[in-house]
């Protein structure tokens, strides 16, 4: 059980609250973007290219005019005349909006039709003539780095290639030398594949520009307002819509998971066609456009070694990544870190030596990659380092959970410096992984997995994936976006009477912000969280931050929170000692009331001391109780966990069914039991979703083969199993409440859990690796690679 | 080219003149601008849109609005009483059934029929029973509480926790 | 995603309904259920000028057994089916199939007639009513027909209903004695489209000989297929182990499925030939009950 510091009434850490936004979400009162009506308002639609590489010979957009209420098309060369054709991306790269003369990928951007409904603004679409000149496009991202491939980026000057950065980190030198020294080295490629964050609602947006204000209303899907209105104004600021006369809100969102923090081009076309024509313009994608082009996640090609002794230490781990970024690489990390948190990939293990290198390509594919429930590509790394740990104990023949046990960083040794320059603040892995093998029942399915391998009929599987997770970016010093430090924010106002609204730069996309945040202040403050209204998503209220993404809100919005509510809470320390006429250091705090030390029924309550902060505060003291806090994290955190996966395999038609599937979490203080839970629940399925069902498929033309949801197959209830769930508890030992991000980790940590489990059921067969996501049609063709039909024919 | 059409929903009549290819989720969120109801796809595979025509759960947006003359359509904004919410709005906030909100109204109003039909599933049938409506953010297992806990309700019995089990 | 616009008729009556259809011509389309062709048209795959929407006419909705057959009316929709208490009791195939076609709410439109009507070898029905031997009644101007399942099938998206005429009634020679039937199909995840799937009827003697035999594929060929060979070979014999393992590899033999995302021709066929072995003994032990 969780101890409690407040009451049930005050609600503060560690109650289950249930949550305050769910009364408008279960009465159909949400306000998301497509819900927004303005008057005067036009519909857009957009062309995209059939082509995933072509030149543009014409746009014929007369017959696409000639349909009534179609009000306008709008193309590269009209956004050309304003400079708005091309965008900066995140990664300081740059992205068409339109373009001019050439299309990069199959669903690419061409031109905008513009009517007022969307039925004739899709009839307008489909008929705007386009004549292409089709290329031959590159696919394959090794092939792009060939020296005959054709220059995909020619816009860029002097561009002689398709590479786009080369990153490295850790001893080189050492890791090699302990590679050839090593007992037994592991080694083997694998894809980590292109997917979609494919969240419920889809992406669209409401540019309202009013003319004679000069000033541009952005309703839209976004994880980051305030960064975004900072984009907006950068790319905008020389057509006169410079910061101040910028509003952008974030609605209710429909889910984001990462996918909804790039600015896609469909959101500066509305913008600008709302400027030039001074009507609101609502851009709402259909579900294909969606999958098709908005910002993939993940496809990151590794080759992955790991070195050790012959009795199951792990030495040295060497991973080598080649990034498929489509054709501009707008991913969404931090500027100084093009991988992202990758290299947390050296794991839960206690060892010396790791490097990592990785190089990005272009590719005709959709630009990317957005971290997709992840805290920037350390669900990529994570799968590389717990397969390698799976293919390693096997090879030196242990079980996979005692070798884990016997190589896991001691929690005495925290914090622990990792060969590639993180310093873990806390954890407690040995405790983690004993309690989800005590869950499961670890041993007794090992004596089940040899008798149902005797009898034939199905294969049993067990796989476990411990990990480290690195999340809360992060320290200024360290962590920006476009240059802007990754801290965040809060506010919060007291009013007379004792309640609360509180701000923050983050947007919650369905994480429970608007309990969690109120749960937070009624801790430090002692108010009941029903007393405290949350808001966020408005850049003309909420005070600047970077948003919400990378499990980095309670690490630093969260944070930002409790130290506001401190300065309060010091204030109202000092309006009690003037209302009970003591000094402060005979004062001593509960939650909720100040009393006199030895005089407990000497003592003022918050609300009391509110009120008086309004009416009878202390000589030379500022009035009214509100206090603001831009917190910058001194380290990230390192929630971790342990998964245990049982999978089932029928030895006949390869289906694969997860029996079973217990997850400890540990991310250090937990704000409400409710929500963590419901987050674990919902980021394992978006792990089962990548491990055994979800790819973005291309063929060899450029074609996208599965751009809908008939063919990109999201889980339901039936192909997600029930989730166990359970957690430790190891607080970061830097955040002001002792907790650590939790949103991402069941994403980042399933997949290996299962693909360990199915590789485990048919290990006996001579299968080594399964690539993902692994469905019953791959595994067959495995299987029959290594002869197994055949001798059961 | 129009039809002038009556679409009685929650119990109100509305009349429009529609295109025979306005989809009756389009009628229902523009014309009638009851917003509850969402679209997630093209393809039928969601559920997001997911209404009651004459009591049976129907993806709106693979319905015409003109195929609903006549018919009683209930959206998720006509399930609150001036008694109070209904049970399976209860047991979704109760249980932590929603995360986001996007797929809630659909798949309340689907589990509403599932209830109607079949009093005590279990939990397999209640899996099938929602596998035409995709959730992103909960991973099901309280979408699958909420509607156990809703059956209880309906039927008087005692009610499970709704305390999560996260030892 | 929005269709092309298009004139909408909801007769209420089958000759009225035959009377749209010749006057409109070709691009005159009937919506069933419309879960197929809804979607194919706001994806505009398909862009009907004229819809006449056949949900309006009544009789068309029914589950009975009648001279000799079980009768089920073209516009009865899979739930109907699916809740139908001679169905629950006799032909446990109904229940194996439509809880894998779609989902709950596309199956409270979908009909069984605008299954077979579709002329799609991916859809399940197709060859469940080959495995029963149904046949089909079509009504026209001219009155009503009736087709056998084989020779209703004639290429993508086209079948033995011309244009003008609308599918009114689907008959299956109804089960007596040792009847047995079942059906299953993998699929990549529930309610898509089959990978592969098997419809399986037998009926058996008290000697356990097996008297008549049917077995359907669903989307593992262009056309809904019979596996002929397959029932040759189980009619007469004693449905041993080697009897069935025969007629299971005959099904993955005389199959012709195509590569795509759900699986190359290999891994079908070695589905066609488990799905088979396992469709049979159920409908054995069905049978024998």
């Amino acid at each position: 059980m969780i101890k409690c510091k407040t009451s049930k009434e005050i609600g503060g850490m560690g109650h289950s609250k249930k949550r305050k936004e769910d009364a408008r979400f279960i009465q159909g009162k949400g306000n998301y973007v497509d819900d927004v009506k303005l008057p005067g308002m036009l519909y857009m639609d957009i062309v995209r290219s059939p082509y995933a590489y072509a030149k543009i010979k014409n746009i014929d957009a007369s017959a696409a005019l000639a349909i009534p209420g179609v009000v306008a098309v709008v193309t590269g060369k009209d956004l050309e005349k304003y400079g708005l054709h091309w965008m900066p991306t995140l990664m300081s790269d740059t992205q068409m909006v339109l373009p001019t003369d050439t299309v990069m990928y199959q669903a690419q951007e061409v031109a905008a039709v513009i009517a007022t409904s969307r039925y004739l603004a899709r009839d307008g679409k489909e008929a705007v003539m386009v004549d292409y000149e089709p290329m031959t496009p590159v696919m394959d991202p090794f092939k792009a780095l060939d020296e005959d491939a054709p220059v995909l980026r020619s816009d860029q000057e002097g561009k002689s290639d398709n590479h786009i950065w080369h990153w490295e980190v850790g001893d080189k030198e050492k890791t090699e030398n302990v590679f050839n020294n090593a007992d037994v080295v592991v080694k083997q490629q694998m894809h980590i594949p292109r997917i979609h964050v494919a969240s419920i609602e889809t992406c669209g947006c409401v540019a309202s520009y009013n003319k004679v204000e000069n000033h541009l209303t952005m309703y839209m899907t976004t994880q980051a307002p305030h960064a975004i209105r900072t984009v907006i104004a950068l790319v905008a600021g020389h057509v006169g819509l410079t910061e101040e006369k910028i509003r952008v809100i974030s609605p209710d969102i429909g889910g984001g998971f990462g996918g909804k923090v790039p600015v896609y081009p469909g959101y500066v076309i509305a913008i600008a066609v709302s400027f030039l024509t001074g009507a609101p313009i609502k851009w709402i994608e259909d579900r294909s456009e969606n999958l098709q082009a908005d910002s993939f996640a993940r496809d990151y090609h590794i080759t992955a070694e790991m070195a050790g002794t012959k009795d199951g230490k792990i030495q040295a781990t060497r991973f080598k990544v080649l990034a498929d970024h489509g054709y501009t690489d707008a991913s969404a990390n931090p500027s100084k870190f093009p991988t992202g948190l990758f290299s947390i990939g050296t794991g839960s293990y206690d060892y010396g030596a790791s490097y990592m290198e990785a190089d990005a390509v272009y590719t005709n594919k959709p630009p990317g990659g957005v971290a997709y429930r992840c805290s920037f590509r350390v669900t990529e790394a994570v799968h590389a380092i717990e397969r390698m740990t799976d293919m390693f104990a096997k090879k030196v023949g242990k079980d996979p959970a005692q070798l884990r046990m016997e190589n896991f960083i001691k929690k005495e040794d925290f914090p622990w410096a990792s060969p590639t320059g993180w310093s873990y603040d806390s954890g407690d892995y040995h405790a983690g992984l004993q309690k989800a093998m005590d869950a499961i029942g670890y041993h007794d399915l090992r004596k089940e997995q040899i008798e149902m391998r005797k009898e034939g009929k199905k294969f049993l599987g067990i796989g476990i994936s411990t990990f480290t997770e690195v999340v809360g970016a992060g320290p200024a010093k360290d962590f920006d976006i476009l240059g802007i430090k990754m801290f965040d924010s809060a506010e919060i106002r007291v009013h007379p009477t004792g309640k609360a609204i509180a701000r923050f730069g983050t947007k919650s996309q369905g994480q429970g912000h608007e309990t969690t945040y109120a749960q937070i202040i009624a801790e430090e403050l002692g108010i009941p969280m029903e007393n405290i209204q949350i808001e966020e998503g408005d850049t003309d209220t909420a005070p600047y931050g970077l948003g919400t993404y990378a499990s980095r809100s309670t690490p630093t919005a969260g944070a930002a929170a409790a130290m506001a509510a401190r300065k309060l809470r010091d204030k109202a320390k000092k309006i009690a000692a003037h209302l009970l006429e003591v000094s402060e250091q005979d004062l001593e705090w509960e939650p909720g009331k100040f009393f006199v030390k030895g005089a407990p029924e000497k003592a003022k309550t918050i609300q009391e001391i509110v009120f008086a902060a309004y009416t009878n505060h202390p000589e030379g003291m500022e009035g009214g109780f509100e206090a603001t806090h831009y917190y910058d994290p001194p380290n990230l955190t390192f929630p971790s966990g342990a998964y245990i996966c049982v999978a089932e395999v029928d030895a006949e038609t390869c289906d694969i069914k997860v029996r079973r599937f217990v997850a400890i979490d540990d991310c250090g203080n937990i704000i409400n039991p409710m929500i963590v839970q419901g987050q674990v629940h919902g980021g394992l399925t978006q792990g089962i979703a990548p491990a055994m069902y979800e790819e973005l498929i291309y063929d060899e033309s450029g074609n996208i083969l599965n751009g809908t949801f008939m063919d990109y197959l999201v889980p339901t209830a039936v192909e997600s199993p029930n989730w166990e769930t359970g957690h430790t508890v190891t607080p970061a030992p830097h955040h002001p409440i002792g907790a650590k991000g939790v949103g991402e980790s069941p994403t980042v940590g399933a997949p290996p859990a299962i693909v360990n489990a199915i590789v485990d059921a048919v290990a006996h067969l001579g299968i080594k690796h399964l690539e993902i996501p692994v469905t019953p049609f791959k595994l067959f063709k495995e299987l029959q690679k290594v002869g197994y039909f055949k001798k059961n024919a | 080219m129009t039809k002038k059409i009556t679409l009685k929903i929650n119990g109100t009549e509305h009349t429009m003149e529609v295109e025979p290819r306005m989809l009756l989720v389009h009628a229902i969120r523009e014309n009638v601008s009851l917003t509850g109801t969402h679209i997630g796809c093209d393809t039928s595979s969601c559920g997001a849109c997911t209404i009651l025509i004459d009591g049976k759960s129907a993806k709106s947006c693979t319905v015409l609005a003109v195929q609903a003359q006549g018919k009683e359509i209930a959206t998720v904004e006509g399930l609150a009483t001036a008694e109070g919410l209904h049970p399976i709005q209860e047991g979704f906030h109760l249980n932590h059934a929603l995360h986001c909100g996007f797929c809630t109204p659909g798949m309340m109003m689907r589990a509403i029929e599932l209830l109607e039909k079949n009093p005590n599933p279990t939990e397999e049938e209640i899996r099938w029973g929602i596998s035409g409506n995709l959730c992103r953010c909960t991973g099901y297992n309280n979408i699958v509480k909420a509607i156990e806990w809703t059956s209880a309700k309906m039927q008087g019995k005692d009610l499970p926790s709704t305390e999560p089990e996260f030892v | 995603m929005i269709a092309e616009n298009f004139n909408y008729d909801a007769p209420t009556s089958l000759e009225e309904a035959i009377a749209l259809l010749h006057q409109y011509g070709d691009e005159a389309k009937i919506l069933a259920g419309g879960h197929s062709l809804i979607p194919m048209m706001k994806l505009r795959f398909a862009s009907p000028t004229h819809l006449i929407d056949i949900n309006n006419i009544p009789g068309l909705s029914y589950v009975k057994e009648e001279d000799g057959y079980l009768k089920i009316g073209a516009m009865t929709k899979e739930v109907e089916v699916e809740e139908s208490e001679i169905i629950h009791a006799k032909y446990p195939i109904f229940m194996d199939a439509t809880k894998l076609i779609a989902d709950p709410q596309v199956r409270n439109f979908g009909t069984l007639g605008g299954n077979l009507a579709h002329g799609d070898a991916a859809n399940d029905h197709p060859a469940v009513m080959i495995a029963l031997g149904a046949e089909v009644e079509i009504t026209g101007k001219e009155g009503k027909r009736t087709v056998g399942i084989d020779d209703f099938f004639h290429g993508f998206y086209t079948t033995a209903v011309e244009h003008g005429e609308v599918l009114t009634e689907i008959r299956i020679p109804a089960a007596s004695g040792n009847y047995g039937s079942a059906y299953h199909k993998a699929e990549r995840k529930v309610g898509d489209y089959a990978t592969a799937g098997v419809a399986v009827m037998v009926q058996i003697d008290d000697q356990g000989r097996c008297t008549k035999a049917g077995i359907g594929l669903t989307n593992v060929s262009p056309l809904p297929l019979r596996a002929t060979r397959s029932e040759e070979v189980l009619v007469g014999s004693d449905l041993s182990e080697a009897v069935i393992a025969q007629a299971a590899q005959y099904a993955a033999e005389d199959c012709s499925p195509t590569e795509d995302l759900r699986g190359n021709e290999e891994y079908k066929r070695h589905l066609v030939g488990i799905i088979t072995k396992r469709m049979l003994n159920k409908a054995i032990v069905r049978a024998k009950k």
